[in-house]
């Protein structure tokens, strides 16, 4: 866990009834969740399920071509609609990005720490030598060499540019840093790395940290609260500890019993892990109903099939299911069947 | 890694060398496969995994060392000798979608072995895709639609179901789950798992997920800078 501390229950960014559809299909349908000061909160998902798209709404980015409603508040600032100009005086002070592919983020054509540089001057008018010195300072913040400030991006290790981005992301001690699956084709020892990097540079400036991601042991390791999403909505949220120990969402058991570690070696003498059956559905052919029912081992032949759960919270926990009182102690055991 | 002197081993690697301009990216390595079992092979990225592999394919000719597959001897062997032991020991990739063409039907990429080996019959060759796509879980509708029509665990499905075409002994799988979503994972282990116990492949499993090897696997080789150390 990256902070010792429990998060403070100061709402930073509140998410509210969010929607982002293009045309006729809705790919984010009615979202709602908040952010709080100093806290990682992870937003866990597979491909589809809308999270990085809910991340560039955080930010006051969504894609060209979206329609975006309900709201997306940071502090008094309303995100949803507001002009470009109200927003992007947000980007880099208040709100900053760390990009999933930090070398496509970076100018292939330009220094590293020339870059970083014009990201000082594009928030604070100061001249050129001072925002090298600031750039460089950040860069040997996240441990690059200021002889190493010269480099272009393509000198780089991936781990080496994904540790600039987050420098330039610090450069003006954001509240919020959005990072949008930052160790995607990186290796388990270079993902660790910058993922801890990620979170004490966040903790130290006091910021807030959302992670997207869909790798669970990232949340484990690194996140104080999660929000689960599947097929654009929340099925649940919590802290991690507490999602993870015991799940309420089948959805959420599903998933957590089909990751190995889970289990000790081959305990059953059984190779079979539990798995969830099917695939996620698209965005413009949901079923009716809840869109996990057809992959759902609690299924019901009825609600499940026609109405839509709405998310209901109790005790610091949200779920949203028809059936979540009934989830067995061992949901695992439910996941066993499908091959 | 010991030899087990009495079982004749599916694949028997001795002192492979895979040298890239200076570099030494495959440093001596030994490990044997026998049939129906699991060898996982584990590291970083960069430290030689998928050379050793190409290696083993015969894809990227080793420079030094010895790859015993089924009592014979491949490395000394030229590519036309080779081929019809290639069809016997198929890989799995990582990415499902960049392994398929995009322009052919799944099910005209899975005949498409049987041809390149010449035993495509026209009579028989549409039920034994069929029976194909069975095996690994898919619907015979998925047979024609094309690599972005299905979703990534069904791809990888697909390209296990190429991989069996041949009729393999052994299957190299080179990170075949990192590249899908977790709940889609579990379905492509189990579907292997079944497969092994089915058919008494021999499996090379190279993946980065320890915990994932650990429970997949019946030994586990570690690589680290192009040398390994069994565990």
């Amino acid at each position: 866990m990256s902070t010792p501390s429990t998060p403070s229950t100061e709402v930073l960014l509140s998410v509210r009834d969010l929607r982002i559809s293009f045309g006729a299909v809705e790919a984010v349908r009615g979202l709602s969740f908040d952010v709080h000061e100093g806290e990682v909160l992870a937003v866990v998902g597979e491909s589809g399920a809308g999270k990085s798209l809910t991340a560039r709404a955080l930010l006051g980015m969504p894609p060209r071509g979206a329609t975006v409603t309900g709201s997306v508040r940071l502090g008094a600032d309303e995100l949803v609609d507001a002009p470009r100009s109200v927003r992007s005086a947000l980007w880099g002070r208040r709100v900053a990005l760390v990009p999933q592919d930090a070398l496509s983020a970076l100018s292939p054509v330009h220094q590293v720490a020339d870059q970083l540089a014009a990201a000082v001057r594009s928030v604070d008018r100061v001249s050129r030598k001072e925002a090298r010195a600031r750039a460089v300072a950040a860069l040997e913040e996240v441990g690059i060499a200021a002889d190493k400030a010269r480099a272009y991006p393509h000198e780089f290790s991936g781990g080496m540019r994904q540790r600039a981005v987050i420098a330039m992301a610090m450069l003006h001690q954001p509240d919020l840093v959005i990072a949008d699956e930052p160790t995607t084709a990186q290796d388990p020892e270079t993902q660790k790395q910058v993922l801890d990097l990620l979170a004490t540079r966040t903790g130290a400036a006091g910021a807030s940290l959302v992670l997207v991601t869909h790798d669970l042991a990232t949340v484990r390791e690194h996140a104080d609260r999660m929000v689960v999403m599947y097929a654009g909505r929340l099925v649940e949220a919590g802290p991690v500890g507490e999602v993870f120990a015991r799940p309420r969402a089948p959805y959420t058991a599903g998933l957590l019993a089909s990751v190995p570690e889970a289990h000790p070696v081959r305990s059953t003498g059984l190779r079979r892990l539990p798995a969830i059956a099917g695939a996620p559905p698209v965005p413009t052919d949901l079923p009716p109903g809840c869109a996990f029912a057809p992959r759902c081992p609690l299924t019901d032949a009825t609600r499940c099939r026609t109405e839509q759960p709405e998310p209901e919270t109790h005790d610091g926990r949200t779920v949203a299911c028809h059936r979540w009182r009934e989830l067995p102690d061992n949901p695992a055991e439910l996941f066993l069947e499908t091959v | 890694m010991s030899h087990v002197s009495d079982v004749n081993p599916l694949l028997d690697v001795r002192d492979l060398v895979v040298r890239h301009g200076t570099r030494t990216v495959v440093d001596h390595v030994s490990f044997d496969i026998s049939p129906g079992e699991t060898l996982g092979l584990i590291g970083p990225s960069g430290c030689g995994k998928s050379s050793t592999a190409m290696a083993v394919l015969q894809l990227r000719r080793p420079d030094s060392g010895e790859v015993w597959f089924d009592g014979q001897e491949l490395t000394a062997m030229d590519e036309r000798r080779l081929r019809p032991l290639r069809q016997t020991m198929q890989p799995v990739f990582q990415d499902p979608y960049g392994s398929l063409s995009p322009r052919h039907r799944i099910r005209d990429a899975i005949a498409e072995p049987l041809h390149v080996q010449g035993s495509w019959d026209r009579t028989t060759g549409p039920a034994r895709v069929a029976e194909l796509l069975e095996r690994v879980g898919l619907d015979p509708t998925h047979g024609d639609r094309r690599p972005h029509e299905l979703s990534g665990g069904q791809c990888q499905r697909a390209g296990i179901a190429r991989a069996l075409a041949c009729e393999p002994k052994l299957l190299i799988l080179d990170e075949p789950v990192s590249a899908l979503d977790p709940s889609l994972r579990a379905g492509i282990l189990n579907l292997l798992a079944e497969l092994q116990e089915r058919l008494g492949l021999g499996y090379l499993f190279i993946c980065h997920d320890r915990a994932l090897v650990r429970h997949f696997c019946d030994r586990v080789a570690e690589m680290r800078d192009g040398r390994l150390s069994s565990s």
